[in-house]
């Protein structure tokens, strides 16, 4: 556990799905890897598998299509592994919450398979990408 | 040769949204694909008709992250079509400068995640960098950096200032230049040639024959554009041409793309020029009275429709959507047969897809399980409902056989 806590402390790799969002938050995700921002100098650095990733960056409020796939994922993290819940439908499913195809907000569907999954949100439609940053570190800090 | 299935998704790394392509191989080459989608589905059509008409721009520009004015617009072009107004002249030229700064910076992300998908990262990080100022610009004018909720039926509903336009014109001017160098490096580059040319022909009858559209139709030759073919109200004085390429491939589809860029400086920079003094900048459309109305506008992708049906009530009785990709996702039918693994996640990116935009129709039974529609099962739902409500109807069945 200590040397999990330990690696929090260097590199933080990322992972990033979206599940039923607008495609506005995952565009400003790839957003922090070009030359503006550059998140890489920070060694935050997007991954191609979730088992490489220390934190999960998850996009948009949960459909009932995308549900399993996020749980899959989810469990393939190695934990403790970080949750981002980025912009209003991340958090809250935004404007998104009456439709009859939304399951709920990501914390709710994720807690239901680990009550203690560890979860950043920010919010934002989309959240700029100096709040995405601040977030990321934040949650580092917490854990 | 014995046909290998190659799954290509749902959260793939070059995939930014989540959709399921499956590859069907011999050998290395493909010789069918299916796509399956849902994954993003939200109902969109359906929450719309519990919004009222002027809630609804917000919700609809939320349908799709990168096209956000194309779709507000469609929606407030179906309004008016709907209660019959005209727009002022300065609203019409202020959508005008918001469409084409949406054009630009979604022509330029598509630019940087073809260079990502041939792994040439210096084109993905110098394309996006120029991309960055367009958002800045979008920023300064509308208040943020996507999703600038500008419009409403009728007009739109923030006006610049002096100081707005002034900073738009000189920021504008400036991109010109970088934009230029981009492109011509983009054109002139061996390796983007070797890796592009002659890939994913989609030939002019295809096109045609699939209604292909926006940059995917004109880079095969078939020069439509909404804009251009029904004169928007906004775009009929201003002096633009559209962009053509005759050979079909996914270089031809850049070049539109990477011309397509100068043409909306120059739109943007004519617009801001005559944006007249002063004046409404809204029509104040009080009653939406029964009746339906069609608007049809050129997002980036292609062209986008909305549908709205009225019964005088303060909410659209009915919206239809109909996104661009929708039409473009079935080329891949033409355009991917025969082409080796390495080279279809390039074309399933060439007509710059927007999954968000095209997820319509979801089906989730009870239990969680998916079912997945083909066109016999949605031709049995047709037909059900017809049958449902001519039985409702007190009516006979047809004489003909409605059997499948």
């Amino acid at each position: 556990m200590d040397i999990l806590k330990k690696s929090f402390k260097k590199s933080i790799w990322v992972f990033h799905l979206s599940t039923a969002a607008c495609n506005n938050c995952d565009i400003e995700v790839l957003e922090l890897l070009t030359p503006r921002y550059d998140v890489e100098r920070f060694g935050i650095k997007l991954v191609g598998s979730p088992r490489h990733a220390d934190a999960l960056l998850v996009c948009g409020s949960v459909n009932a299509h995308a549900k399993p796939r996020l749980l899959e994922v989810y469990r393939q993290t190695p934990k403790p592994c970080l949750v981002v819940a980025f912009g209003s439908c991340g958090c809250s499913s935004g404007i998104f919450r009456d439709s009859y195809s939304i399951v709920g907000p990501l914390d709710k569907v994720l807690k239901e398979e680990d009550p203690d999954v560890k979860i950043v949100y920010i919010p934002g439609c989309p959240p700029k990408p100096e709040a995405m940053i601040e977030g990321i570190v934040m949650g580092l800090g917490a854990i | 040769m014995k046909q290998t299935i190659i799954p290509l998704g749902p959260y793939h790394p070059l995939l930014e949204e989540p959709e399921h392509f499956k590859l069907y191989v011999e050998g290395e080459r493909v010789v069918e694909l299916d796509v399956e989608i849902g994954y993003n589905h939200r109902g969109i059509e359906k929450l719309s008709e519990g919004k009222t008409w002027d809630q609804v721009p917000y919700l609809v520009e939320r349908i799709c992250g990168i096209c956000s004015t194309s779709h507000p617009m469609a929606y407030c072009l179906a309004v008016e079509d709907l209660v019959g107004c005209d727009i002022p002249k300065r609203a019409q030229l202020i959508r005008v400068v918001v469409c084409e700064l949406e054009r630009i910076h979604s022509h330029l992300l598509w630019v940087g995640l073809a260079g990502h998908f041939i792994g040439y990262n210096t084109v993905w990080m110098w394309a996006w960098k120029y991309r960055e100022t367009i958002l800045e610009i979008c920023e300064k004018l509308t208040g943020n950096r996507n999703h600038y909720a500008m419009f409403k039926p009728g007009g739109v509903r923030r006006d610049f200032n002096k100081e707005q336009i002034d900073y738009g014109l000189e920021r504008i001017v400036e991109m010109e230049k970088p934009i230029r160098l981009l492109t011509d490096a983009i054109l002139d580059d061996p390796v983007i040639h070797k890796r592009l040319k002659g890939i994913g022909v989609l030939t002019k009858k295809e096109a045609v024959d699939y209604s292909a559209l926006g940059p995917t139709s004109r880079g095969s030759g078939v020069p439509w554009d909404v804009r251009y073919d029904e004169p928007l109200d906004g775009f009929k004085d201003l002096k633009w041409k559209v962009i053509v390429q005759k050979d079909g491939d996914v270089f031809s589809k850049g070049v539109v793309r990477l011309l397509e860029c100068f043409e909306s400086i120059s739109l943007i920079k004519q617009a801001l020029v005559s944006l007249p003094e002063g004046g409404a900048i809204d029509a104040d459309i009080r009653e939406v009275p029964p009746g339906e109305g069609c608007g049809r506008y050129e997002a980036p992708r292609g062209e986008v429709f909305h549908y709205v049906r009225s019964d005088g009530s303060n909410m659209p009785y009915r919206h239809k959507v109909r996104a661009p990709t929708f039409n473009n996702l079935p080329t891949f039918k033409a355009s991917c047969k025969g082409e080796t693994i390495a080279d279809v996640a390039l074309i399933t990116a060439s007509i710059d897809p927007c999954y968000c935009c095209t997820e319509r129709v979801a089906v989730v039974d009870k239990n969680n399980n998916e079912k997945i529609l083909r066109e016999k099962d949605l031709l049995k739902l047709s037909v059900d409902k017809t049958k449902s409500i001519m039985k409702k109807l007190g009516k006979t069945p047809p004489l003909y056989n409605m059997e499948i």
